[in-house]
């Protein structure tokens, strides 16, 4: 059995057949090839498979792929500009290296960057609160925190990230 | 210092596609017509297989095949095996059961892989994995470290006696018990190291395929070290020639020791691929990384420290437990045993050191070398003893430590466990430790905590490593099955770009990057025309991987050889181009020049001239492509001090880190910024280890109970305050970078330095993890505390 399913994907139109129990994350990895959404566990802690839904950061490992029907999904590879030009959140991972093997960054930026949505001045200690959803092995978190801190303050003064 | 070489920040040249979700791990490789894996596991530790009914799913949809452990054997394939032969007190070997690849009697830890099958989707194989019916017989099962020798003790292996593979001993026993003899003061401490759960974010992951009509098998998977996996998998597994077998590498999402070894799943992918004729694939879910990953430490032991009146150290005895799980897996035997007395000797002169290790077998999953590999253990022996001793004589624990360090002078200094030490200044990092953590000011700081109600603590690690494994005598001398060298190729393409092959491999490391420093620094190209290739063993040299810190110090070393022999080749290519003698030919900055005139070429040139050779020096072959294989002489000895603070809430038991330092003497420097990198991620495991993880098996029925991320316990954000990270330099005095690794510093000293800072805090010793629960209840031992 399966159930069609019609959501936007990165600024796409998709419609696709899949089994009731496919949840978004597979949906996402296996129909749409879109492999940068990864999945770590299973059981939502470890955050590297968030996406934006309707502009909102969410685990797709703990959705089904259904239950996205009518949404606008946006997932790491939608970040960047058309031109390739990173988001400014991906560029300041890079300039902090607040990445190591690359597993849990996807997650980890999407993640940051729907924080700046709701909250663009966090301090420290809210950035380190925001991301008890995304379990990173290798940074120690540092400048996982340092990016994204830098970032805010670049939104905040474009002139002075410059 | 230019602004890509050697010494340089540079920004990774691998993020781009980490950060645009264009990376590519293993599990993201599809291959056509690929079915899927899903295994049986033994849901007992410990059963005898009575009967497999595998005819109670093949009519299942979508499945293809099941696959058991008679078809494993019916096939000829091998056991997986130990690398590292361990030898008893008496000279005896060690006893090592392989460890089959699907259960063929009796099941020995949850989790063991009974069966597999292989269907068109993953939901279908997992569905039938499910419904598959296995007779079991449990059987009585021991899990812990402690009481797994002990008579009558449930037996893991027929043919073990008391579970025991191996009891190994290192140093001078008689000259110890001398020492202790006539010790003024001798400090005892029973320690446990718990035992933990690697838990790279990516989970492993494999895709076997295997091509009719070049007869080539190929396994995609999450390896540390492709090559030594090909190694395994030809000459122990039986799986293919090697020739016949490429093992690709690719994209691999943090390892930490986990990834090195060669394990049931991936070996029955490629297995499976051959007998049923299409690429078969598996992914582990996380539960089945608990359960089948390697696990690291577990160690029971008893320490002791001897000194003199004066607080000198006079002698150290040590006798350990040390878990191997079930079977002993490839480092699994040199872990606790070469890997870990043999830096007993910590930072100090202690003339006299005897340490015995017990090696047991349990219905647990394989022990193996986990971020630091026996190095931590031995560094939260030496640090908690020699705080304990600075306790209990009363001294500031960095007066003591420099009482007892090695002077400057001293080296290369000989311990009496093996090791040779080539250089450090240890004073000059406890020094600039002590500054950067404000340690005058710290007793201000712990009146201003107790005037809030917390206690506050302070604790010291003044680690040692031995990385960079190592000399390949050397190695084989204490019973390792291969050599550890490491290989390079550089390869200047026509138009003057550089192609690196390297052996080791990155999963994290950022070797794409610092690779290309080094190669870029030795001769003087652009860091975006050197591209590093590495994961693929039909396009790199046979290398020994990555694990041990040895990555720049062994990978990095055999690259500057290279670079050697291309600036030699380009020598002669440039002396007759230039019409000048080899001897008058100088080389800088990417330029041939001959000397005292302006007459040049650059190398970019030269490699053109090389490929292109209408006009070229007679004798010497065309092209400019050098290898290298680059065995070092010794280890090399990384060192540091870190100190920790911690607040406590006595009403919760609640350990907060409020400061935390780490200097370390890495010696050369290649990226700061990596280092620095590695050192946080490295503290922060230790914090873990110190803190919050550990792996429990239900002692009764040995089921294990931390077996997701709801119950095993990982570092968060919010668990640490700014790190403050600071770099001393000694040179490695044998190798031609002056480097030394840097990759396990931060997990193999932050343990003693949280668990100082926490004894120090509650006034009472206790064991890892420092959860609130057994803060709390170690908080109710203490009377003055008790008493408020």
């Amino acid at each position: 059995m399966s159930i069609t399913v019609s959501l936007t994907v990165n600024g796409k139109a998709v419609s696709k057949a899949v089994e009731p129990r496919t949840l978004l994350s597979t949906f996402l990895r296996e129909q749409l090839d879109l492999t940068g959404t990864h999945v770590g566990c299973d059981t939502s802690q470890c955050g590297a498979c968030v996406v934006h839904i309707d502009g909102t950061s969410k685990k797709s490992c703990s959705m089904l792929a259904v239950q996205a029907e009518g949404t606008a999904v946006t997932t790491i590879e939608g970040l960047a500009g058309a031109d390739g030009t990173l988001h400014p959140m991906q560029e300041a991972f890079r300039q902090h290296h607040g990445l190591q093997c690359g597993f849990c960054t996807p997650g980890m930026v999407m993640s940051a960057v729907d924080l700046l949505q709701h909250n663009p001045a966090p301090t420290e200690a809210e950035v380190r609160d925001w991301l008890e959803g995304n379990i990173c092995r290798c940074t120690g978190y540092h400048n996982i925190v340092k990016a994204i801190l830098s970032c805010a303050d670049a939104q905040r003064t474009p002139q002075a990230a410059q | 210092m230019t602004t890509d070489g050697i010494g340089a920040a540079v920004r990774r040249k691998e993020d781009k596609r980490f950060l645009t979700g264009k990376g590519r791990y293993t599990d993201d490789i599809d291959r056509p017509g690929q079915a899927y894996a899903c295994f049986v596991r033994s849901p007992h530790a410990h059963a005898a297989i009575d009967g497999i009914n595998t005819d109670s799913v093949l009519g299942m949809p979508g499945v293809i095949t099941v696959l058991t452990g008679a078809d494993a054997t019916a096939d000829g394939l091998g056991l997986l095996p130990a690398g590292w032969m361990i030898h008893n007190k008496d000279g005896s070997a060690m006893k090592t059961p392989g460890h089959p690849v699907l259960v063929t009697d009796r099941a020995r830890y949850v989790g063991e892989a009974v069966a597999v099958v292989i269907a068109d989707s993953y939901a279908e194989a997992r569905d039938a994995a499910d419904a598959l019916e296995v007779d079991y017989t449990p059987l009585p099962a021991i899990v812990g470290t402690g009481g797994a020798s002990a008579p009558g003790a449930p037996q893991v292996h027929d043919d073990v006696p008391n579970n025991t593979a191996f009891d190994w001993c290192i140093g001078d026993k008689s000259a110890t018990e001398a020492a202790f003899a006539g010790a003024a003061h001798v400090t005892t401490l029973d320690i446990v190291n718990n035992r933990l759960i690697p838990n790279a974010i990516e989970p492993r992951a494999a895709v076997g395929e295997y091509d009719q009509g070049t007869d080539i098998t190929t396994l995609y998977t999450t390896s540390q070290n492709p090559h030594v996996a090909r190694l395994v998998l030809s000459a122990f597994v039986q799986l293919a020639p090697e020739h016949k077998l490429r093992i690709v590498a690719p994209d691999v999402g943090g390892g930490f020791g986990s990834k090195i070894y060669v394990y049931a799943e991936e070996t029955v992918c490629a297995w499976a691929a051959r007998k049923v004729g299409r690429a078969v694939k598996w992914t582990a879910e996380r539960t089945e990384s608990f359960l089948t990953d390697a696990h690291g430490r577990d160690h029971v032991t008893k320490a002791e420290l001897a000194m003199d009146a004066q607080g000198t150290f006079v002698g150290m005895r040590v006798k350990t437990f040390a878990n191997l799980g079930a079977f002993a897996s490839l480092f699994g035997t040199a872990t606790p045993t070469y890997l870990y007395m043999t830096l007993l000797s910590g930072q100090y002169r202690i003339p006299a050191i005897y340490g015995e290790v017990d090696a047991v077998y349990t219905n647990t999953v394989p022990v193996d070398a986990y971020r630091g590999a026996g190095r931590p253990e031995a560094t939260y022996v030496v640090e908690r003893l020699v705080e304990t001793a600075a306790r209990e004589l009363g001294v500031d624990p960095a007066d003591l430590r420099r009482r007892n360090f090695i002077q400057p002078d001293a080296f290369p200094y000989e311990t009496p466990v093996l090791l040779t030490y080539d250089t450090g200044d240890y004073d000059k990092h406890l020094t600039a430790a002590l500054d950067l953590a404000d340690y005058r000011g710290y007793a201000a700081r712990k009146a201003a905590s107790a005037a809030r109600g917390k206690l506050r603590g302070v604790g010291f690690s003044s680690y040692i490593e031995a990385c960079g494994i190592a000399p390949s005598a050397a190695v084989g001398a204490l019973g390792g099955g291969v050599g550890l060298w490491e290989s390079g190729t550089i390869r200047f393409n026509p138009t003057g770009n550089v192609t690196v092959h390297t052996g080791s491999h990155s999963h994290g490391q950022g070797h794409e990057t610092a690779f290309a420093q080094v190669v870029a620094s030795h001769l003087g190209v652009p860091i975006d025309q050197v591209e590093v290739v590495h994961g693929d063993t039909l396009q790199t040299p046979f290398g020994m991987g990555t694990y041990g810190s040895r990555s720049i110090a062994v990978g990095g070393s055999a690259l500057v050889k290279a670079a050697d022999k291309i600036v030699a080749k380009g020598r002669k290519i440039a002396a007759h181009l230039l019409e000048a003698a080899e001897a008058d030919i100088e080389f800088a900055d990417g330029r041939f020049t001959v000397a005292g005139t302006d007459k040049a070429k650059t190398i970019q040139e030269i490699a053109f001239a090389a490929y292109v050779p209408h006009n070229f020096p007679e004798g010497v072959e065309p092209g400019l492509d050098e290898s290298a294989f680059y065995d070092p002489l010794n280890f090399t000895y990384p060192s540091g001090t870190q100190i920790c603070e911690v607040e406590v809430d006595p009403e919760t038991g609640v350990v907060e880190i409020v400061g935390f330092v780490a200097v370390d003497d890495f010696g050369k420097v290649i990226n700061p910024m990596i280092v620095e990198g590695q050192v946080h991620g490295g503290i922060a495991q230790g914090v873990g280890q110190a803190l919050m993880e550990q792996a429990v098996y239900d002692l009764d029925s040995g089921q294990l109970l931390t077996g997701s991320y709801m119950d095993y316990c990982m570092p968060r954000a919010d668990n640490f305050p700014d790190l403050k990270i600071g770099l001393t330099e000694t040179p490695c005095t044998h190798n031609p970078l002056g480097v030394k690794g840097c990759g396990e510093a931060g997990a193999i000293a932050a343990p003693a330095a949280v668990m100082n800072a926490v004894t120090d805090a509650i006034g009472t010793s206790m064991q890892m993890p420092a959860t609130p629960a057994r803060v709390w209840q170690a908080l109710q031992t203490v009377p003055a505390l008790a008493a408020e």
